[in-house]
């Protein structure tokens, strides 16, 4: 079984700040890490190569630096590393991004199983694995909490929900996404490490992926980040004093105006 | 401060690191209350190739020294001195085959050791005879192609857990010390018992019984090395293991002024964190010099044994006395930093003080090892 897994680096969230004066993320002395749900999804890629036998090819977009992450993937098992890395591609949203993935992914070749973390800790949206399905024509589960099975070339899942699980199926070639439960990632193995060390990396940037000029980084995007800000909690306490039914006159009074 | 580690060696550090931060600190407390043994834990080392460090490569380890190993049980250590000794009893198992083994041997077992597969025991003590090795009632007697044992061995740590032992046993009571060979027996060897687990006052997450032998029959090639030789494997041996008990008292030390740091700069009395007050601060000073200092010593003799030279065995007991002295007064230390939070089960001081205690006694008390210095020193003087 070919296996893409899709892996995001970004700042470990233990260390965000936001500057008040800019408010911008205040990004210096702050740890870049693999973005933890995205652990989970390499852990699976590599427990099914394990189980299954095939390959686990590691797939980030990002800035050079991401190599890092790519390299602690290839530790912990995967066997290739792709880097998809342009400076066209900066400042990408989920549609963007959806499109640069899925061109590079094709380009890269055939596979089986495409598997995401449910989302990054930085942005948050949990667009992007389904969106790269449907940018490559593939069904798609989300929010998976444990593969049960694979025959016939199509894979039992359970789907988390609020209220308990879904059983689902899903034939290959498909992609899933994966929340936290669904295993305890390893850590890197020596000969991972070693491997890692040395691996070259493939690079491709938006003339490697045949991309459309129009499609990627911030003239793709579909939606701008116009403001960040840290919310400042503006909420008044006030002590209500006197018997209880005072009291109730009193906030029904404050509340009044606002009714 | 830095030691100057080679990239590799680095490597080895990082992953150690991670295993005794997200799975051994979260984990020890609980496994310490329910007496577990850490199976899981031990897989995942054995997942990131840990169990092969000082296993040449033509049999499947890293082909690193008592170095690499040292590296790896100081992280372990920081976390868990009972896991950190159920991982380097293995080692303790498997170096009398790789000291005095034949190649068949090595290779029969090593591949499996190297990758965690199966893990060792050595199985020395017995009631009679802990720093007195001559005290052995232990016998093997040759009846045709195999080697019969009968006897009891004592508090062998990892027994019942692991699939290799290293046993010594008396093929010869008139030859007295070179009346000992040591023997390979396997947990599915007919004869071969494990008694219940015993009740320590510390690293209760190792696992440590009675081995018995009641007319335990082992092929002929069990024999390691040749008749008589079994004290001269165990010297050797345990020169080579020492370094890996005292980097336990390093690792361990380092969590414990850790954790006495931590606290003494949040804890406030008298208007003033604890840290503060010279009182405190001096003890912290204290053992900080202290963990640093047996740091050192300990790298210098796993880096001076890893050469093979002549004189390990001074070098070896030295550095082990030091740092697990050293590790018993600063987590004693550390306990007395925290005052009564210490003493409390909640804080993770009290079971560093309590799994301190082993370090001073098992592979040979600090007694023993000040007589092998006094007598290396006794040689090298004449």
């Amino acid at each position: 079984m070919k296996i893409i897994v899709c892996i995001k680096q970004v700042p470990d969230a233990k260390d965000v700040r936001l500057d008040p004066k800019t408010n911008t993320m205040a990004r210096e002395g702050v740890a870049a890490i693999m973005n933890p749900f995205d652990r989970h999804a390499l852990e699976e890629g590599v427990r099914l190569k394990e189980q299954y036998g095939g390959s686990v090819t590691v797939v980030s977009m990002g800035p050079p630096q991401a190599e890092a992450v790519l390299r602690e993937a290839v530790a912990c098992g995967a066997d290739e590393a792709v880097l998809v890395s342009d400076r066209a591609f900066a400042g990408a949203d989920t549609w963007a991004t959806t499109y640069t993935l899925g061109k590079a992914i094709e380009k890269n070749g055939s596979f089986d199983l495409i598997i995401c973390g449910k989302q990054a800790i930085d942005g948050d949206t949990a667009q992007v694995g389904p969106g790269l399905a449907k940018r490559l024509h593939i069904p798609f589960v989300s929010y998976v909490k444990k593969i049960t099975g694979l025959a016939n070339g199509i894979l039992s899942l359970h789907r988390l929900m609020d209220d308990g699980y879904d059983e689902v199926e899903m034939p290959l070639p498909g992609l899933l996404t994966v929340v936290k439960e669904i295993n305890v990632p390893r850590v890197p193995s020596l000969k991972g490490k070693m491997k890692a060390k040395s691996l070259s990396i493939k690079t491709m940037n938006a003339e490697d992926i045949g991309a459309d000029a129009e499609c990627i980084g911030l003239p793709g995007s579909t939606t701008q980040v116009v403001k960040v800000f840290s919310p400042v909690f503006k909420g008044e306490r006030a002590m209500l004093q006197g018997t209880v039914d005072e009291q109730v006159e009193q906030l029904v009074n404050k509340l009044e105006p606002y009714l | 401060m830095d030691y100057f580690l080679s990239e590799e060696q680095q490597m080895i550090v990082d992953i150690a690191r991670q295993i005794t931060n997200e799975k051994i600190i979260p984990q020890r407390a609980e496994l310490d209350e329910k007496e577990e043994y850490a199976t899981e834990i031990l897989n995942d080392i054995a997942q990131a190739d840990l169990f092969g460090l000082y296993i040449p490569e033509e049999y499947g380890g890293f082909g690193g020294s008592c170095f690499e190993i040292v590296l790896a049980l100081e992280q372990f250590g920081r976390g868990c001195v009972a896991i950190a000794t159920s991982f380097a009893a293995s080692a303790l198992g498997a170096y009398p085959i790789l000291v005095s083994g034949s190649e068949d041997m090595k290779k029969k077992y090593m591949p499996d050791v190297a990758i965690g597969k199966k893990r060792a025991a050595f199985a020395l003590t017995e009631a009679n005879a802990g720093s007195d090795a001559s005290g052995i009632q232990t016998t093997a007697v040759l009846d045709g192609d195999e080697w019969v044992l009968n006897g009891t061995k004592q508090w062998i740590t990892n027994a019942g857990e692991a699939q290799l032992y290293s046993v010594v046993a008396i093929t010869d009571r008139s030859k007295g010390a070179r009346g000992a060979s040591m023997f390979v027996v396997e947990d599915t060897d007919p004869g071969f018992f494990c008694g219940p687990k015993e009740k320590k006052m510390g690293i209760r997450a190792s696992a440590t019984c009675e081995l018995i032998f009641k007319d335990c029959r082992i092929p002929k090639d069990r024999l390691i090395g040749r008749e008589g030789l079994g004290f001269i494997i165990v010297m050797k041996t345990l020169d080579l293991s020492r370094p890996g008990i005292a980097i336990l008292g390093v690792g361990l030390g380092q969590a414990a002024l850790d954790e006495a740091v931590v606290y003494a700069k949040q804890r406030v009395q008298f208007g003033k964190p604890i840290i503060a007050f010279q009182a405190i601060q001096h003890m912290l000073a204290d053992m900080a010099i202290e963990v640093e200092a047996s740091r050192a010593l300990v790298y210098a003799a796993a880096k001076h044994i890893a050469a093979h030279p002549k004189d390990m065995s001074k070098a070896s007991s030295m550095c082990k006395v030091f740092a697990t002295d050293m590790a018993m007064k600063v987590t004693t230390n550390a306990v007395q930093v925290l005052g009564g939070y210490g003493y409390m089960r909640e804080y993770p001081v009290e079971k560093m003080m309590r799994d301190a205690k082993i370090l001073q006694i098992y592979e040979g008390t600090n007694q023993i090892q000040r007589n092998v210095v006094g007598q290396e020193l006794n040689k090298e003087y004449t």
